[in-house]
């Protein structure tokens, strides 16, 4: 930067990340499973958590969601909420749930285990939370959930019963009730972990197509492949720090960390 | 033979019309308050304040560790000692509901319980509150869960309505006591008696089969 640029003003809000997470902490009794996890989201930006189970990635996804509540740190959604979760857990309940509400207002989960209502049809289960929560009328509820279930090749399982599909379709469904609460953040809580390796290939293929079409995403998986292909930024999380991160070609082809590098091996080459 | 075949068909239609008229009415009012009762029971058990479902905890025990019988003479012959006066059909109606109270918020709560946690999560997840959650997320698929031990209470509850006897009110029982101390004929009439709640308990649990198939339309088989 030469001495002549004007000094850069604060980033406008389209510059800004969409979120900002800083200094996440959590303790599950004895056992820190966060201990200061910094990262940001951009807009249309792909982010992929990896590492090995009781690394924290799951406990940094359902964070971003309300589902958990982090002890220390601060998650800055452009836009609102901004939670300072020391500060938040001093404060009134009250306040601490509006903080939550907010939270989920912005973002949207896909569950492993899908965890459709199974009370509910296929259509139901995609118009509740815009029925019952965004108060979003019916007709262009049920005809906005038609036209999502039709991109994702599901139109005439609308009336079935989750029972009646197979795991793939389920997970699918999954994502399609998280894609009606129009969010602004996309989380995937190891969206194929639970289904047979066959079904696999499907919810990826739906889940790459989101990311080309522009959807804000954070990804917790071991799709490794899936990982490479689609992500932007892939944060390689042991023992509740991120260890390493960079655009998958980096972290992939030309880890820097011993961990990292150990952590790949066994997943790509697990009979060595 | 021909005197009791004939005592039998003569007040047969006296003691369905004591079913009719104060058994299943009976029943029925108790156990709709009974249910209110108990969802309110099982919410406070589940409540993280401990004072809240500590007085839960106390009412079931209180409930399940005394007689039916005992809890219906205190109300009936009981509390008009303290200037409080009820009379039989509310007494036993008060009886009832707060027994069944008692015994369905032990089946609700398990019922509860038994959902799944990612049912909570995902209701949440959709932006529902906790209250929303539980009534359109947990409370019909608990529902589902619930039918079969509730279906056992309705029925035992059914057949403790003779109880009510005891207080005055007249329903089955009753009339079958009152015809049998007329005719001097006891097994002839407490046998049609018999006959009578058993009639009806199998009618409830046909109306159970029926409803258990209708809720499980959405569950795998």
């Amino acid at each position: 930067m030469s001495p002549t640029d004007p000094v850069p003003a604060d980033p406008s809000p389209a510059e800004r990340p969409l979120l900002t997470a800083t200094g996440l902490r959590k303790a599950f009794g004895e056992n820190e499973v966060l201990r200061g996890i910094d990262f940001e989201v951009r807009r249309g930006e792909v982010v992929v958590l990896i590492g090995p189970s009781g690394s924290g990635k799951t406990t940094v996804l359902r964070s971003l969601n309300g589902l958990e509540t982090p002890d220390a740190g601060v998650l800055d959604l452009d836009g609102g909420p901004v939670i300072d979760f020391a500060a938040q857990a001093l404060g009134p309940a009250k306040a601490a749930k509006q903080q939550r509400l907010a939270l989920r207002d912005r973002s949207a989960m896909v569950f492993q285990h899908h965890n459709l209502f199974p009370h509910l049809t296929v259509l139901e289960n995609v118009i509740e939370g815009p029925v019952q929560v965004q108060r979003v009328p019916k007709a262009r509820a049920v005809a906005e959930a038609t036209a999502l279930l039709d991109r994702v090749g599901l139109a005439e399982k609308r009336d079935a019963y989750p029972f009646e599909l197979s795991g793939g379709q389920q997970q699918r469904v999954g994502i399609v009730r998280a894609l009606a609460l129009k969010p602004d953040l996309l989380l995937f809580d190891e969206p194929t972990s639970a289904l047979d390796p066959e079904l696999v290939g499907e919810v990826l293929q739906v889940i790459a197509e989101l990311a080309r079409e522009g959807w804000t995403m954070v990804v917790v998986t071991h799709e490794l492949a899936f990982a490479r292909q689609a992500a932007d930024e892939v944060l390689f999380l042991d023992g509740g720090v991120v260890v390493e991160r960079g655009t998958p070609q980096e972290l992939f082809t030309a880890p820097r960390e011993e961990r990292t590098r150990r952590f790949l091996d066994r997943i790509l080459r697990p009979l060595d | 033979m021909a005197d009791g075949w004939q005592l039998f068909l003569d007040s047969f239609w006296p003691i369905v019309w004591g079913a009719v008229s104060g058994t299943i009415p009976l029943a029925l009012a108790s156990f709709a308050i009974g249910l209110v009762l108990a969802l309110g029971v099982a919410l406070m058990r589940l409540s993280r304040n401990r004072v809240v479902s500590g007085i839960a905890r106390v009412y079931i025990s209180i409930i399940r560790g005394t007689p039916l019988l005992v809890q219906l003479f205190v109300i009936f012959y009981g509390l008009p000692a303290i200037g409080v006066v009820i009379d039989p059909w509310p007494s036993a109606i008060a009886a009832f509901s707060l027994n069944v109270g008692g015994y369905a918020a032990e089946i609700i709560r398990a019922a509860i319980l038994s959902v799944p946690k990612g049912q909570w999560e995902a209701g949440y997840t959709i932006g529902m509150s906790h209250a929303k959650t539980l009534r359109r997320i947990i409370l019909p698929q608990a529902a589902r869960v619930s039918v079969p031990p509730l279906s056992n209470s309705f029925i035992s509850l059914v057949k403790d309505t003779s109880l009510a006897s005891l207080i005055l009110v007249t329903e089955l029982f009753k009339v079958s006591q009152q015809i049998a101390a007329f005719s001097q004929e006891f097994m002839l009439l407490y046998l049609e008696a018999a006959l009578v709640y058993w009639i009806i308990c199998l009618a409830l649990s046909s109306g159970q089969s029926a409803l258990e198939r209708r809720l499980d339309r959405y569950v795998a088989h």
